[in-house]
């Protein structure tokens, strides 16, 4: 038995279906954040499968998710900032609350 | 004289604006004196006017300027100005002695027992300067509009001032009875006003009417001969309409209802507004229009017959009202009819009664008009004092006053006996001049009026002595009634000087209907019989209501239903009350409001939820929820995969 | 032929994958969704070691599974009360969530098989990467080049640092 690219496709597409599921049902902004982590980690995943599957010599694919992976911890982190400032104010962290924000 | 009459004017307005404005800015007193100052400038000016105009005028023609205000058309403009002619010189004269009398007597009348002035205190001084405007206003009119234009506004500062203690429910309902009943009314003085300008093309008095001018009066009245209704020329019915406006303010039957209730404002408004001025404006009215009413017999008539019907009818009410008020305020409405009937018996089917005495029922209006204010003034004023000692409207709570008040008490005798008609007061010669003027259009009209003038000495001194004798006063409040600080007693004193010699002014001198001196005669059987049923009347009340005795008690179980409806009115609010809500309200206005709620509103709420359910069908849309945006777009991106992937397999 | 530790990795990677990121998804548990990241991202990082990629599973491990979750589980523990359950989803809301995902995977699966001549390919051997060529192609301009990604991306980041003190600071 061989493991052939779609096998790892599979998880991946899953984790991302998940993903969109979690991000679109969760009220809560933290849980939507990691749902959202989910979403960006299947990405990832995908660059380096194709990479490696299909032009193992190069090195684009595995240097994006590199990058890629830096930027969600950087957008993480100012996410989370928003998230903990949007606590101070509203006393909770459910999406439905900061649409005030509008007003 | 022009300029001075103009001044007259200003001068009110300004201390309205001035004391409205920054009235509350100031203390109360300083308000208040401020404010009669200001009145004493306008009176002074305003004797000016008259002495000038009567003095250097002796032809008494018109003398008017006046500004263009709004242009209709070519032909018809209403016009603002002032016109000088002996019944507005008199009436200056009138309007701002009361006035004056009335400012300075609030002074005291509106403290407590402290002489702390009331709260509102600007307010109130501020309001009477604009009543006094208005009604100056009114009189100078040039023409039929404006005049209406002040009629309105007379009638919006009795409602302000009625309403003045507008923290009491009572009062607040009697502002808007009066302030509804006499709007209906002017109602149809507009609507007359429009009739009869359709035609004349006019609004100017002196090409209506002129000062007298029957020649002008008759141009006037032609233009509108080919118009009928119901065989009525259009001129008499516009006519009427313009005397019911004036007997909504002039409180004739059946528009008198609002008076009695109108009581509630503070005593020296009533004085002014509701006994001396205001309340004669539609007498002052039908005067300014007499050439043209001389022409229509039917306006003529009903005028005359609501006028004898109402001076009978008040007179009624008045001998059993206990609050002395209200009492005085039916007074007041009979002898407004009298000066009604006393103008509307000078005619008689197009022509003028009496001869070589031909108008003598318009000036013997007008002398009444003048010596009324005065007297009806005075008697409200001491009503005042007297409620002011007292804190009680009912003269139950009164009795024996006369050795607590004696100067109130000898200002209000003199102010009876001038009503009563007792020579040499007054009242005496005024109303001579209008029985006279009613014997010689018909013995029957004389012979009536003669009952009424019985009656109104009957009532005045039956609240004379319930007020002043009666029996021993008890008393009921912390202190002893007695007679009022300097401000309030000096204008009793002023006007009970007035009414003892105001009778013997020459009045037809003066002021008649075109304006050429009117010598009058006294007739002495007239006279005679008017004293002699004068006296009757008094006599009676004595006899009844000088020393506490049962007779009045037995007399009124002995008549309990008559008592019981003369009491109540006649029962004429409850009639309203009938008519307005059972019969308009309930058969008229509650059909129409449901339709209007069914139909009308009905179809424009279907409007109004269709687009609210479209609305709320699509609000999501831009609900401001993050989540619910994100699955429109992932719809979108999704389906614009889907496509792109469709179309590559295609190619 | 695959050795047979490679495939039982590749299973045990791929089932927990899966299974953790639906209970991520689905637990009522703030904290324990964060767990299940953890869980989830490890996985991840074996993918990238089954490549041969072992400076990218490093990162993986390092960044995701070290910085990320960690912010998360202070971020939960600064916002939320011990013992805190997630209101329930309403159904429409979840209708719409299964909807959309479901949708998501089906049109990626539909594009996997319409054009996925390439899903079949195995994984050749032999190609990994050396720490300091990956080192020299990040600083290096050039086809090979990352120099101008990575000197953005670390001006990004200055700026997300920047960016989360202000806003997070208490004012």
């Amino acid at each position: 038995m061989e493991l052939t690219l779609l096998m790892y496709l599979i998880p991946s597409l899953i984790m991302f279906g998940c993903g969109i599921y979690g991000f679109l049902t969760r009220k809560n902004m933290i849980a939507m954040l990691i749902s959202l982590e989910l979403m960006l980690n299947a990405v990832d995943i995908n660059f380096a499968l194709f990479n490696r599957f299909l032009y193992p010599g190069k090195l684009e694919g595995m240097m994006f998710s590199l990058f890629a992976i830096a930027i969600a911890a950087a957008e993480t982190a100012v996410a989370i900032a928003i998230i903990i400032n949007v606590y101070r104010i509203a006393k909770n962290v459910d999406i439905n609350q900061i649409n005030k924000l509008k007003f | 004289m022009i300029t001075n009459t103009v001044l007259v004017l200003v001068l009110p307005f300004v201390m309205f604006l001035f004391l409205g404005l920054a009235g509350v800015k100031m203390p109360r007193k300083t308000a208040g004196v401020i404010g009669v100052v200001g009145m004493l400038i306008t009176t002074v000016l305003a004797y000016w006017v008259a002495i000038d105009y009567f003095m250097h005028h002796p032809g008494h023609e018109q003398i008017s300027a006046e500004v263009d205000w709004l242009n209709f058309t070519p032909k018809l403009v209403a016009r603002m100005g002032v016109l000088i002619d002996p019944i507005s010189a008199m009436m200056l004269v009138v309007i701002s002695t009361v006035s004056l009398m009335v400012h300075l007597y609030s002074l005291g009348y509106m403290c407590d027992h402290h002489g702390h002035a009331e709260k509102g205190f600007q307010r109130y001084y501020s309001f009477l300067a604009l009543f006094t405007f208005s009604m100056l206003g009114l009189v100078v009119a040039t023409n039929i509009f404006q005049m209406f234009i002040f009629f309105e506004m007379v009638g919006l500062s009795s409602y302000l001032l009625i309403g003045f203690y507008y923290s009491l429910p009572a009062a607040n309902h009697a502002n808007k009875k009066a302030f509804i009943v006499t709007r209906l009314a002017d109602l149809f003085f507009l609507l007359g006003i429009m009739i009869l300008t359709f035609s004349t093309g006019t609004f100017d008095f002196k090409e209506l009417v002129g000062l007298g001018d029957m020649a002008a009066s008759q141009r006037a009245a032609g233009t509108m001969d080919g118009l009928t209704f119901l065989g009525i020329p259009a001129v008499g019915w516009a006519l009427v309409f313009i005397f019911i406006g004036g007997a909504g303010k002039s409180a004739m039957y059946p528009l008198h209802i609002w008076l009695p209730d109108a009581m509630e404002g503070p005593t020296p408004v009533s004085a002014l507004i509701h006994a001396a001025t205001m309340v004669v404006a539609g007498v002052f009215l039908i005067a300014r229009m007499f050439p043209l009413y001389v022409l229509a017999p039917m306006a003529m008539n009903v005028v005359a017959v609501v006028g004898a019907f109402t001076a009978f009818y008040a007179a009624a009410v008045a001998c059993v009202q206990s609050d002395i008020k209200r009492a005085l305020a039916f007074s007041t409405i009979s002898q407004i009819a009298f000066m009604m009937t006393s103008l509307a018996v000078s005619a008689d089917g197009g022509q003028l009664v009496g001869g070589h005495e031909a108008g003598l029922g318009y000036m013997a209006s007008m002398f009444h008009l003048f010596t009324h204010a005065m007297f009806k003034a005075l008697l409200f004023l001491c009503a005042g004092a007297i409620i002011h000692a007292v804190h009680s409207n009912e003269n139950d709570k009164m009795h024996g006053l006369h050795k607590f008040m004696p100067i109130t008490s000898i200002a209000f005798l003199i102010g009876c006996l001038a009503i009563a008609g007792i020579p040499p007061f007054a009242g005496f010669f005024s109303k001579d001049e209008i029985l006279v003027a009613c014997y010689e259009r018909g013995l029957g009209w004389g012979l009536w009026m003669s009952m009424v003038a019985g009656m109104t000495a009957f009532y005045m001194f039956r609240i004379y002595y319930l007020i002043f004798f009666w029996k021993k006063h008890e008393v009921h409040t912390e202190h002893e009634p007695s007679d009022q600080p300097w401000t309030m007693t000096l204008p009793l004193i002023i006007l009970a000087s007035i009414s003892c010699v105001a009778g013997f002014l020459p009045f037809g001198k003066f002021v008649t209907y075109n304006g050429e001196v009117l010598e009058t005669h006294m007739n002495w059987t007239v006279a005679g019989s008017s004293v002699g049923i004068a006296l009757v009347g008094i006599a009676l009340a004595t006899w009844l209501y000088f020393k506490e005795n049962p007779k009045p008690e037995r007399m009124k179980n002995a008549m309990s239903g008559l008592w019981e409806a003369a009491y109540r009115r006649f029962y004429m609010d409850e009639l309203y009350q009938f008519i307005t809500h059972k019969i308009i309200f309930q058969g008229i206005c509650k059909p129409i409001a449901w339709f209007d709620r069914i139909f009308i509103d009905g179809f424009f709420n279907k409007l109004a939820d269709l687009t609210g359910n479209a609305s709320f069908a699509i609000r999501r849309v831009q609900g401001g929820n993050a989540q619910s945006y994100v699955f429109v777009y992932l719809l979108g991106a999704l389906l614009l995969a889907a496509v792109t992937g469709v179309v590559i397999l295609m190619i | 032929m695959e050795s047979l530790g490679n495939i039982i990795m590749y299973v045990i990677i791929a089932l927990s994958i899966i299974v953790f990121s639906v209970m991520a998804v689905t637990t009522k548990k703030i904290l324990r969704a964060a767990t299940y990241l953890l869980f989830v991202l490890l996985a991840t990082a074996g993918i990238y070691f089954q490549l041969d990629y072992q400076f990218l599973g490093t990162t993986q491990i390092a960044v995701y599974a070290g910085g990320v979750v960690v912010l998360f589980v202070f971020a939960i523990l600064l916002t939320h009360k011990p013992g805190h359950n997630a209101e329930p989803i309403t159904s429409h809301k979840k209708a719409q969530g299964i909807l959309a995902a479901v949708a998501c995977v089906v049109l990626c699966g539909v594009a996997l098989f319409s054009f996925g001549r390439f899903c079949f390919k195995t994984l050749g051997g032999g190609t990994d990467v050396p720490m300091g060529k990956l080192g020299m192609s990040m600083l290096s301009t050039g086809s090979d080049g990352y120099l101008l990604p990575f000197e953005a991306l670390s001006v990004l980041l200055l700026a997300c640092i920047i960016a989360g003190v202000v806003i997070a600071r208490r004012r």
